[in-house]
């Protein structure tokens, strides 16, 4: 049944008919009808962030952390504006995200108009595909149409602009049911030809490697398991890039460790002297290739994608099957057992030897102190006092972000969310937030450094609004930890602003903001404080004094191969000469 | 060389020097793109030539399928055999695209364009441009006693020398459609 209402009641009754509990949003002129409509109902949970930006990030973890897609809803002009930070952050990578934006009537279009933006215009190269729907009979397939194309085939943002007048006119309602099935359906089952090929390989391998990504965790949580099985059955060892941490347990033995510029040395030699290479989901993204020409150079290697686009696209790869991960991994299961479970046993222990010496290498042993807490030591002791509980956890960009790949452990798909691809500094407060409103009796952590965490640090207020006792877990070195780290390996250790000089004493913004602040300097206090945390009721930010100077390791230096590693021993002092400096 | 193994003055650590090892032969490809007739299409098609560094030689848009909203986008573009899979990939991901067709390498097609042509000449040189024009089966569309605008079709290539040789005959103008293609046969 069709009914008669208006645009902004059916954006709301579209939401519900989606199945949404929770948006995030901020109101303003040109959505005031849409608000309205949301404070006479109690379906859909509206969270008022502090800036849209914020809105965004917060759906990303939602939708991250809940496999369903976040939905946002904020004004025009500014609103849309503010949100686009978000909304790249979201289509590179691959997060399902429906954003909703006012925009001026109409007839006002083109005349800039107060807080008018060309909205559809400015987010076309930052969504997976958006709307200015001009007619209230089209906007509620439109909305349907949205979360189809967020949530199918690789997923993305996408963005519904919504005029004032069409919010206001009447217009008939059409239920997701009925709107006309959409165009877009992206292929899940993969090539059978190639599948064979690559059962195959599998067979014959001697120094076959798993490397997975992101696109299993989208792909849902059949896809872990499938993997897990794939894994256990053959054998094989097994890396992820830093989207697709969780997706093969952290625990399990076959696990390498994450792979890439700050990943971990079995991993990336394994990455480097492997004969067969089985990307899951990954793109082969530059921090994880290094130099090009030399990356694994004699591998064969299959690529599993549901996106064309990934495939070829910098790395040639030999077996190329485009698909849904879940399918295409059960087909290649399926095909496996009955040809009869075959992989080369010799090959394949002999390879194990090889990477057991690589571990022996321990690449992240970190030189302890007494007196000061090491990063690395406050990750250590964060993993293992959070271990047992329902754990979440988002990060900032940088250095702390590497740690936290490096010595935390997932057991779990949609438990990492940390932003990959943009490397947006100010994504993990934010996320957090959305996390636990997808997650309310969870401990959720946001293992920040100091300067990220300040970019979106407005959103205190919305975690202590909304009683959310998310963690932000500041590893504080008073730097841009990774930007004096690059500063000191290739300019010469001329530390150019990236320190700051004014820091807010933690302790109290979070006083002011109502929440409760720990402050930690000695590593003797460490468990103590952290304990503290874990066990405050509400919002805490911990400022966690940590070292100044620590490097992340270990590390492939720009555009050099992954057998060029540098551990945590190397002299990087005068790594590299004032001339050489001067090149980035 | 220093502990990170590079040498001084050398910019293999730059991030972004990751050249892959694909061919680099350029190559010239017309694909032929189905869309949805709708508002912004074209700058979905354009910003995704912008924004990833691919080459436009020439695009032709107008819509085919009155009844269906369809309009067909030709495109010309030139780029490695690599770079033309991944345009040819990255179109596909375009929601409103239908198809994608890469005519340069699905048999054979045919490829026209038309150009009007303003050439202003007296005399000789006159006499000279309209014989010209009958030689590559150019129409006067429009004439004056000093100026004619001639109506040409064919291949770019024949527009291209039609183009050329009236140069030095008094050309003051082109205007031109860019191509239209279609594969040949049924």
């Amino acid at each position: 049944m069709t009914r008669q209402m208006t645009g902004a009641k059916m954006v709301v009754q579209a939401l519900r008919d989606q199945g949404v509990d929770t948006i995030f949003g901020y109101p303003g002129g040109a959505v005031l009808p849409i608000y309205d409509e949301v404070f006479q109902q109690n379906a859909i949970r509206h969270i008022l962030v502090r800036h849209e930006q914020g809105a965004v990030h917060a759906a990303e973890g939602y939708a991250r952390s809940t496999g369903k897609p976040g939905v946002v809803l904020v004004t025009s002009g500014p609103g849309a504006t503010n949100a686009v930070t978000g909304l790249t952050d979201a289509l590179m990578d691959s997060i399902p995200i429906v954003v909703l934006t006012g925009q001026v009537p109409t007839f006002m279009i083109g005349t800039d108009a107060f807080q008018e933006a060309d909205t559809v215009g400015i987010t076309r190269p930052c969504t997976k595909h958006n709307w200015l729907v001009k007619d209230t009979e089209k906007l509620s397939g439109v909305i349907h149409e949205a979360f189809h194309v967020a949530t199918k085939g690789r997923p993305g943002p996408v963005l519904v602009d919504i005029p004032k007048d069409v919010q206001f006119a009447t217009g008939a309602y059409t239920p997701p049911a009925k709107t006309k099935v959409s165009r877009y359906q992206p292929q899940l089952k993969g090539d059978m030809e190639t599948i064979i090929e690559l059962v195959e390989a599998i067979e014959n391998a001697e120094k076959p490697l798993f490397y997975t990504g992101g696109g299993v965790i989208n792909s849902g949580p059949a896809a872990s398991q499938l993997l897990r099985e794939l894994v256990e059955a053959t054998g094989f060892p097994i890396t992820s890039t830093l989207m697709g941490l969780g997706a093969y347990p952290a625990s399990g033995d076959k696990w390498l460790g994450m792979l890439g510029m700050h990943g971990l040395y079995e991993a990336n030699l394994s990455m480097h002297g492997c004969d067969l290479m089985i990307n899951v989901g990954a793109r082969f993204d530059d921090r994880i290739t290094g130099r090009l020409d030399a990356f694994s150079p004699q591998s064969r290697k299959a690529h599993i994608d549901i996106d064309p686009s990934s495939i070829n696209k910098v790395i040639r790869v030999d077996m190329p099957i485009v698909g849904d991960i879940a399918h295409v991994l059960e087909d290649v299961l399926k095909v496996w057992k009955a040809r009869g479970r075959k992989v080369n046993r010799d090959g394949i222990a002999k390879w194990w030897k090889q990477i057991e010496d690589w571990r022996k290498v321990d690449c992240l042993k970190y030189k302890p102190s007494p007196k000061t807490i090491k990063p690395q030591h406050a990750l250590t002791r964060l993993e293992a006092l959070t271990k047992k509980y329902d754990r979440y956890i988002c990060t900032e960009v940088g250095q702390h972000q590497m740690w936290a790949a490096q010595y935390l452990g997932f057991e779990d798909p949609n438990r990492w969310m940390t932003s990959g691809g943009l490397g947006t500094m100010g994504y993990g407060f934010p996320a957090s937030i959305g996390v636990q409103m997808g997650h309310p009796d969870a401990l959720v952590i946001n293992v920040a450094g100091e300067a990220s965490w300040l970019m979106n640090m407005q959103e205190m207020g919305t975690a202590v609004q909304y009683n959310l006792p998310v963690k932000q877990f500041i590893l504080n070195n008073e730097r841009l930890g990774m930007v004096r780290q690059w500063q000191e390996l290739l300019h010469g250790e001329r530390y150019s602003h990236s320190w700051s000089a004014a820091l807010p004493d933690f302790v109290k913004l979070a006083e002011a903001f109502g929440a409760k602040g720990i402050l930690c300097k000695d590593p003797a206090d460490l468990d103590e404080a952290i304990m503290e945390m874990i066990e405050h009721p509400g919002p805490v930010i911990f400022d966690c004094l940590v070292e100044k100077h620590e490097n992340c390791f270990p590390m492939i230096p720009s555009g050099e191969p992954h057998n060029k590693m540098l551990l945590s021993d190397a002299k990087t002092k005068d790594a590299i000469g004032t001339k050489g400096a001067v090149m980035v | 060389m220093s502990p990170l193994q590079i040498k001084k003055g050398s910019n293999k650590h730059s991030a972004y020097n990751l050249r892959p090892t694909f061919s680099d032969v350029q190559e010239t490809h017309t694909l032929a793109v189905l869309v949805d007739n709708e508002a912004g299409v074209l700058a979905r098609v354009i910003g995704l030539f912008s924004g990833r560094g691919y080459n436009i030689d020439s695009l032709t848009v107008a819509e085919v399928d009155h009844a269906g909203h369809l309009s067909r986008i030709t495109i010309v573009t030139t780029g490695t055999p690599q770079v033309i899979e991944q345009i040819k990939a990255q179109l596909g991901r375009i929601i409103p695209v239908h198809e994608v067709h890469d005519l340069t390498v699905e048999g054979s097609s045919v490829e026209r364009e038309l150009a009007l042509i303003k050439v202003a000449s007296k005399g000789e040189q006159r006499v000279e441009a309209l014989r010209l024009a009958d030689i590559f089966r150019a129409h006067v569309v429009d004439s004056t006693l000093e100026s004619f605008v001639f109506q040409i079709t064919g291949t770019p290539e024949k527009v291209d020398a039609f183009a050329d040789l009236m140069r030095p005959l008094g050309l003051v103008e082109v205007a031109r459609t860019g191509v239209a293609a279609l594969s040949r046969g049924a």
